[in-house]
């Protein structure tokens, strides 16, 4: 993860496209600036964060499913819950389902557990869209190559 | 009035919090309703799932987009109502 980024996505290790699943892995940094205000002397990962990489772990779904021809962009979470603290050091384990897939639309529902552990789950919406440049999709085939998405899998549906 | 108004009237009243009396045949969704884009897509999720379908939002607009349809023609209930009918028919054949 590079918080600062937004990078909060380590690497996709399973993705199903036919079942609408994937789940991938993060580790929360140990340091960063972000700590420093939330909160000073007890750093925790700010739950806007998880919310933010459960929606990017569904994401790479969507992207996924449509075949890297559209790009999800957030729009709602339902019944968002944020269970227990998540601290730096820790791996997050993602995983996110396809609700439904809509014509410009998509719900999935996505979850992080730490040690086996249910940390945060949520429904979440999202406009789904057709790339809005080739520069920008180009971006993207750059972030799925650094966290080994399988490109090989699109092909093979 | 038919089945289908009355099932995407309640999809709209426990969506959007609209009384129900107020959701006619002839109210269109977005400038008498004022259901937002937001709104609509769960509007459209309950819709998908209610009826078995995927309404085709993108392609509805495109059309009204480059001047080919209205937004009346898919947007007002009665007509909103048709084309689900018209999906529902063309999924069951």
């Amino acid at each position: 993860m590079r918080l600062e980024y937004f990078q909060l996505i380590d690497r996709v290790v399973g993705l199903d496209l036919k079942g609408g699943k994937i789940q991938v892995e993060a580790t929360v940094p140990t340091t960063s600036t972000i700590f420093e205000g939330h909160f000073p002397g007890h750093p925790l990962m700010p739950g806007v964060l998880l919310m933010e990489a459960m929606a990017q772990t569904s994401g790479w779904l969507i992207i996924g499913i449509t075949q890297f021809t559209r790009m999800p962009f957030l729009a709602a979470f339902k019944e968002a819950k944020l269970r227990t603290f998540v601290t730096p050091g820790q791996t997050l384990a993602l995983a996110a389902e396809m609700v439904h897939e809509g014509s410009g639309y998509a719900m999935t529902k996505a979850e992080i557990r730490v040690e086996g552990n249910l940390v945060c789950n949520s429904e979440i919406t999202f406009k789904v869209v057709p790339f809005p440049s080739p520069e920008f999709r180009a971006s993207m085939e750059k972030v799925a190559a650094a966290i080994d998405f399988p490109m090989k899998t699109l092909a093979n549906g | 009035m038919s089945s289908t108004f009355d099932t995407v009237v309640n999809i709209i009243a426990e969506t959007c919090d609209i009384p129900r009396e107020t959701i006619k045949p002839e109210s269109h969704a977005i400038n008498d309703l004022g259901i937002d884009s937001l709104d609509f897509l769960d509007v459209a999720f309950a819709i998908d799932k209610t009826f078995g379908i995927k309404m085709p939002i993108e392609q509805w607009t495109q059309e009204v987009n480059e001047g080919r349809a209205t937004t009346e023609q898919y947007f007002v209930l009665e007509n909103l109502c048709a084309r689900i009918d018209e999906l529902v028919a063309a999924k069951k054949a």
